[in-house]
């Protein structure tokens, strides 16, 4: 009861102030919902690029020239697949096209004949017929396409190449097929151009997922000049790429967290002369000292107990029901086709519980702190001052 | 607002939010359990199928719309000195466990692992 009256008291102090507290709270949580957006958005980055990317293949070889990205020869293949562990060895054939007519760029991949031809996010087929493609939602949506009209790429001669969309991926897909256009093999390579016998890299299937690294140095040691990439350092760049710590979104990160500091620091250098007069009435008229800092306790935690909360729904809201409006410019860059962000409500408990820490516990501290110095004086010195 | 009554509204807004972002939560665990049980095989599925090594979110330069397969000279290889002048440059980083991985193999260990963090 005692303390449900000191708290009553506190909420009347806070409201007797009401407009410089609601400021302080909206502030706080207006930090807070920048914070806790960047921990989600990037922490369900990380796992749905972890979950989606385990089909990627176990291991891709590249050739290196000169420290650029080379084409391979196909013939490579033939002595990686005598390597034990080793199973199926499939060139692939991909690239990249600047679309004039709409600025951007798509990715083009070559697929091979093989089943399945249909697959739950994609409306239509695969391409199995020659000058067939499929595309992704964004390059349907930049070209205004879609299944049972054409898309028309124009080709290193100059020259513009007609294919007849049969598949448009769904835009739960985004993420992975957004900018891609699908075309067979042998389309893909004399739109490019290649010369026969070289593909961009080889695919590679190992048995036993922990031979892995065995069989990339293998390869490394009978062609020094390939570049082996495991999928599992395709998973460890995504985590990289996508840590709270790296790039652009540490740089938002640290500006809200210096924010608050400042924020914190203002708090915490001092007491106005108004709440040094009132802590020495309180003491005055029989509050002790442990109720004054009771009382500033109750002050800092409504304070920020409630800006927490709000400014956490509001980081919800903002990633995975808008998603992430607002960060997505930030981290769209120039890209012309950026899929639009349908993320899953995936949450890592330990960072909201380490946000709540290095936000909550430093602004009641920075609240109940300069108050006890003028909690253990002598009342009467403290209202003459 | 009559005596003893701010306590009991504060209590009653916390009590809110908190409700409200513990159903959030449990929300979110049951559309994650949903997505793991349909959305993401069907995406890994298009993954395996297409051969695909990486997300297509950055598509404005090479370096950045394949990320883990991109060499780290990409970057810079416009002139030399040559600055990393896109903007998604900033959000991508290189992997330093990709480019120690590499060197290791290229140093001729017999079972390179990735190093630790």
């Amino acid at each position: 009861m005692r303390r449900l009256k000191i708290l009553e008291y506190a909420l009347s102090s806070l409201w007797r102030r009401r407009f410089k507290n609601l400021s302080v709270v909206t502030v706080y949580a207006f930090t807070i919902a920048a914070l806790g957006s960047i921990l989600l958005l990037t922490h369900s980055l990380r796992v749905e690029a972890n979950q989606i990317l385990s089909g990627a293949p176990d291991l891709v070889v590249q050739r290196v020239l000169a420290g650029r990205h080379d084409l391979i020869p196909v013939d490579y293949a033939a002595a990686l697949r005598e390597i034990p562990g080793v199973g199926a060895v499939s060139p692939r054939i991909w690239g990249y096209h600047y679309d004039a007519m709409t600025g951007s760029n798509f990715t083009l991949i070559g697929i091979d004949d093989r089943a399945p031809y249909e697959l739950e996010l994609l409306d239509g087929a695969l391409p199995t017929g020659p000058m067939e493609c499929a595309v992704g939602a964004g390059v349907a949506r930049a070209r205004s396409t879609r299944v049972g009209h054409e898309l028309t790429l124009i080709s290193g001669d100059n020259v513009g190449v007609v294919f007849n969309v049969v598949g448009v991926f769904r835009a739960g897909s985004d993420i992975l097929t957004n900018d891609l256009v699908v075309l067979r093999t042998p389309d893909l390579v004399e739109f490019f151009g290649l010369p026969e016998g070289r593909a961009v890299d080889l695919a590679l299937e190992v048995h036993n997922p922990n031979e892995v690294q065995t069989v990339a140095a293998k390869v490394k040691r009978l062609f020094p000049d390939t570049r082996p990439i495991a999928r599992s350092e395709i998973l460890r760049t995504y985590d990289a790429v996508f840590h709270w710590r790296s790039g652009m979104l540490l740089t938002l990160f640290a500006s809200a967290l210096v924010a608050f500091s400042i924020l914190a620091w203002d708090k915490a250098t001092g007491i106005s002369a108004d709440e040094r007069r009132e802590i020495g009435i309180l003491k005055a008229i029989g509050w002790g000292t442990a109720d004054v800092l009771e009382l500033k306790l109750w002050e800092g935690i409504a304070v920020s107990v409630t800006a927490f909360l709000v400014g956490l729904i509001a980081a919800w809201a903002h990633v995975f029901l808008f998603g992430a409006t607002l960060l997505a410019p930030v981290i769209k860059g120039w890209s012309v086709i950026f899929p639009e962000f349908r993320l899953t409500p995936y949450v890592d408990l330990y960072q909201i519980f380490v946000m709540a820490c290095l936000t909550v516990v430093p602004y009641v501290a920075s609240t109940v702190v300069p108050s006890w110095k003028a909690a253990i004086t002598d009342p009467e010195e403290v209202i003459r001052k | 607002m009559t005596a003893m009554a701010k306590h009991r509204v504060f209590l009653t807004l916390t009590l809110l939010e908190i409700g409200l972002l513990a159903g959030l939560l449990a929300q979110g665990r049951t559309a994650a359990r949903r997505a793991s049980a349909v959305e993401v095989p069907a995406r890994r599925a298009v993954a395996q199928r297409l051969g695909l090594t990486d997300l297509a979110l950055w598509t404005e330069a090479r370096y950045t719309r394949h990320p883990s397969q991109a060499d780290l000279f990409s970057a810079f290889q416009d002139f030399p000195s040559s600055l990393d002048h896109f903007p998604a440059g900033s959000v991508v980083v290189a992997s330093g466990g990709l480019e120690a991985f590499q060197n290791r193999l290229t140093a001729g260990e017999g079972s390179a692992r990735p190093c630790a963090d």
